[in-house]
């Protein structure tokens, strides 16, 4: 029972510093709401561009490299998601685990491979 | 007596002492990132061969931090009328409540820690990758050019060096057998792992300034191309927030860099009268200092540049790292 408790203990105070991360922004832009002035005039309120009026909307479409870069770190995070493990139970899965591994990665890598001659890691 | 408490059953009243017990935290670390950004400055200032603060609270600008908080309290709070009203006031809380989060799986002594889990290194890796959806939400969320051109490159960047940053600790992992960072300290009692690790210390170092936002890839908030990146629209406490973040990062990943490759709060032989406690802040101040030497000494890179660095050279030499590690363990259980 002991050992349930502690465990459970130990995520309590996770969850304790969880709304504390949340409390403190929260409390903090409270008090400042009441210190600071509020004196709105229409020019306050438009979106800064270097000092001229803003045109259209900033929403636009958007380089699609930011997107390959997005799919390239999915794959490769779900990659470490696999490494974790397996470097945690290595001493009891040995040698066999290396090769395992080894050829996972390698699958990977041809992937990497593959998108560095696309020329998908090239930032232009 | 926390140890009793740890064992009995969780109840509001375990959750009132360790709210107690993270407010002291909390306001050490606020001390710590006030007179943080003052020593930064202050050693900038002397690497520049100029003076930094000076003028308030005596000569060495004691106070300086304090009332630049206490001017951001009581700015005017402008949210730009084209913006998108929910997310905007959501951006700097989830970019800080992860920032603080992290702190409660970190060893600081033996005897001085909050939650000691057992996934703990993973926890610190997941929960501080939460930290990129809240300046992406604040660069979309202002409806400015420059916010969402700098949201968007920060997202990039983070992703991009999330990943060497966590595949050169699978190499800790394999040595230590665990990811409780406890266990780890303690794997390092004869030998610390930068000595065991010296390419996974250069990739962590190397990644973990990017993942910090800092110089040289300040690129999301590069203040001469983008005026400040994803933070334009933000003033007053919205805008202190995400500076907060950025220093509770570096408070945490400083803290990191300590427990994971300078052996925690172990002694270096012959030393080990002097209590742990001093010879953590010791290692902590070091890889403190060494983060500001960084950012005095580079210039800002390229965006091209960043990105090919981050694919082609820190990804495969992460996982080199990581058979390399596992090869020589093989080797060395032979004999």
């Amino acid at each position: 029972m002991g050992q349930l408790h502690l465990y459970q203990n130990n995520y309590l105070i996770v969850f304790v510093f969880l709304c504390l991360g949340i409390l403190l922004p929260v409390v903090a832009l409270f008090l400042g709401k009441l210190l600071r002035p509020y004196k709105p005039t229409d020019m306050k309120y438009t979106t800064y561009e270097s000092g001229i009026d803003p045109f259209s909307d900033s929403r636009v479409q958007f380089n699609v490299r930011y997107y390959l870069f997005g799919l390239m770190f999915v794959i490769f995070d779900v990659e470490t998601v696999f490494l974790y493990p397996w470097a945690v139970a290595y001493d009891e899965l040995g040698l066999f685990a290396l090769i395992e591994m080894l050829f996972f990665v390698i699958i990977l890598l041809l992937g990497l491979i593959y998108a560095w001659k696309k020329k998908v890691l090239k930032w232009n | 007596m926390i140890k009793d408490l740890l064992h009995s059953a969780p109840s509001l009243l375990n959750f009132g002492v360790y709210f107690g017990l993270a407010v002291l935290l909390l306001l050490a670390v606020l001390g710590f990132v006030t007179y943080g950004i003052l020593s930064e400055r202050k050693i900038m200032g002397f690497m520049q061969l100029r003076i930094g603060p000076n003028q308030i609270g005596g000569k060495w600008g004691l106070l300086q931090t304090v009332a630049d908080v206490l001017k951001l309290l009581i700015k005017e709070d402008t949210i730009p009328k084209k913006a998108d009203r929910p997310l905007y006031i959501l951006a700097p809380v989830i970019a800080f409540a992860p920032a603080f989060m992290v702190l409660a799986t970190l060893p600081f002594t033996d005897a001085f820690q909050f939650a000691d889990i057992g996934v703990g290194l993973l926890y610190y890796v997941a929960i501080s990758g939460i930290s990129t959806i809240g300046i992406v939400t604040a660069g979309w969320a202002s409806n400015n050019k420059y916010s969402l051109i700098g949201g968007m490159r920060a997202a990039a960047q983070m992703i991009s060096y999330e990943i060497p940053l966590v595949m050169s600790l699978v190499g800790i992992v394999l040595l230590t057998g665990s990811l409780n960072l406890n266990d780890i300290v303690a794997a390092q009692e004869k030998v610390w792992f930068i000595f065991l690790q010296p390419i996974a210390f250069i990739v962590f170092m190397i990644a973990s300034v990017a993942e910090l936002n800092r110089i040289p890839f300040d690129l999301p908030e590069a203040e001469s191309e983008l005026v400040a990146g994803y933070h334009v629209e933000y003033s007053g406490f919205r805008w202190a927030f995400f500076m907060l973040s950025e220093y509770v990062y570096m408070f945490a990943m400083a803290t990191l860099t300590t427990v994971l490759f300078l052996g925690g709060w172990n002694s270096i032989p012959f030393l080990d009268f002097i209590p742990g406690a001093i010879w953590f802040g010791l290692k902590f101040s070091a890889v403190f200092y060494i983060l500001v030497w960084i950012r005095v000494t580079f210039p800002r890179i390229r965006a091209d540049q960043l990105m090919e660095f981050g694919w082609k050279v820190l990804l495969p030499v992460a996982l080199a790292n990581i058979f390399l590690t596992a090869i020589i363990k093989e080797i060395v259980s032979l004999f």
